[in-house]
């Protein structure tokens, strides 16, 4: 492997959460994101070359080594690592809501789901998976929710873009009403 | 369009619904649906509000609020639909009309869930690196367990030799004449060691019995205990009296 990539590969082991290009570019400032493309790629077929058991992942709008799926049981079982807590069926119905009507008010949420969500809303946060990301107009200009990098990374997606487009599910429904005046 | 014949009228004995398995009104107004099979589009909204008020009448009132709400709106639907109006009426608006958008939105909603959940369940295949604070509530880990070992366990017990009786000779912690001593020394003196309080040679009750009279004390706030180091001697010091009590 080139240097860069070497360097990257180090990066990569020692972080804990996905980097981005972004980040990874500040290793090397003469390098540039192109360059640390090619050396993501040149670690990625190094290791899906080599046959090892942790691979390079495109998550959250970055790059993670992860154990590979098949040895997910046994590790699970020896108790190496903690597999996350599951999401409660509210909180998948609020972070869904939030994830597609991005920047939503919690009025919205509660309309869709037909009941209070506040509580639903503060656990998300806490979690770190929804966060405050502007206020809205109108009345008290409300607080408008929207997803973290912590929800890709839960999710194993790249980006938000991953996300089923919603007129490919069976119930097809209309776009998000433009916000009324309150 | 007049109000729809309800396609199948069913009874359902022993209808059984926990509220905690639905996560609002909506939620089972939809099970209510798919239950029966009904077109979503056309709901027979008589029969759908007599099992919704049904349900949340077996359920109790006290947490509903929002079911309540639910079942009003489905009451105030069912009272248009009955309300004659005029043929060619073409102002006339389907009074479902938005209960139906809601629910689809919802349906919509809960496929996303699967979705989201697969996608989850996917992820969590697959470890990174590096440490992650705990979840503030881990559950304990499960206990595997294989019948075998139950059943050996179970034979280790019952195999086990009749258990020797062991005579019981009442020795009580002479706590109280401790305290006394320990008391006497504390009138004497503002500080004092540990085998002041115990003497050179003492018996295990002797040991056991000081040193609850000297937490005991400590607690009451008559002295305070210090050791220099961990199993170095204690030394107890007398305690200004703060309190009257």
């Amino acid at each position: 492997m080139s240097p860069l990539a070497k360097l990257l590969e180090a990066a990569l082991f020692a972080s804990s959460r996905p980097l981005t290009v972004g980040e990874l570019s500040t290793l090397e400032p003469h390098a540039g994101e192109g360059a640390v493309h090619a050396g993501l790629a040149e670690i990625r077929a190094a290791y899906a070359d080599q046959d090892h058991g942790i691979e390079l992942v495109e998550i959250a709008q970055g790059w993670q080594f992860l154990t590979r799926r098949e040895y997910a049981e046994a590790i699970d079982r020896a108790q190496f690592a903690l597999r996350p807590r599951r999401l409660s069926p509210a909180a998948l119905e609020t972070l869904a809501i939030v994830a597609y009507r991005q920047p939503v008010g919690r009025g919205e949420v509660d309309e869709i789901r037909g009941v209070d969500s506040g509580a639903v809303i503060d656990k998300l946060i806490e979690r770190g998976l929804v966060e405050v990301v502007t206020r809205g107009e109108g009345l008290g200009r409300p607080l408008l929710y929207g997803t973290t990098p912590q929800f890709l990374e839960i999710l194993g997606l790249k980006d938000l873009d991953e996300l089923p487009r919603l007129d490919e599910l069976s119930v097809a429904l209309r776009p998000p009403a433009p916000t009324e005046p309150e | 369009m007049s109000a729809p014949p309800s396609p199948v009228v069913q009874e359902q004995p022993g209808f059984v619904v926990e509220l905690e398995q639905f996560s609002g009104p909506l939620d089972l107004l939809l099970h209510l649906i798919t239950e029966d099979e009904l077109d979503i589009t056309d709901l027979p909204i008589a029969k759908i509000a007599d099992q919704f008020l049904a349900v949340i009448d077996e359920l109790g009132l006290n947490q509903a609020a929002d079911y309540l709400e639910m079942a009003a709106r489905l009451l105030r639907i069912k009272a248009q639909l009955l309300l004659p109006r005029r043929l060619g009426d073409d102002e006339w608006e389907d009074p479902r009309a938005g209960l139906v958008r809601r629910l689809l939105e919802y349906q919509q909603i809960r496929e996303l869930v699967d979705w989201l959940a697969l996608a989850a369940a996917r992820r969590a295949e697959q470890f990174g690196r590096g440490f992650r604070p705990e979840p503030p509530e881990a559950p304990p880990a499960p206990l595997v367990i294989e019948l075998n070992d139950l059943l050996a366990a179970a034979e280790r017990v019952i195999a086990l030799p009749e258990p020797v009786l062991h005579r019981v000779v009442p020795r009580p912690l002479d706590v109280e004449g401790a305290t006394a001593r320990i008391e006497a020394l504390l009138a004497e003196r503002a500080r004092f060691g540990w085998l002041e309080v115990v003497g050179e040679r003492p018996s295990l009750v002797d040991v056991l019995s000081a040193f609850i009279a000297l937490l005991e004390l400590a607690k009451r706030g008559a002295l305070r205990l210090s050791q220099d180091g961990p199993f170095t001697p204690i030394v107890i010091q007398r305690e200004s009296p703060r309190e009257a009590a």
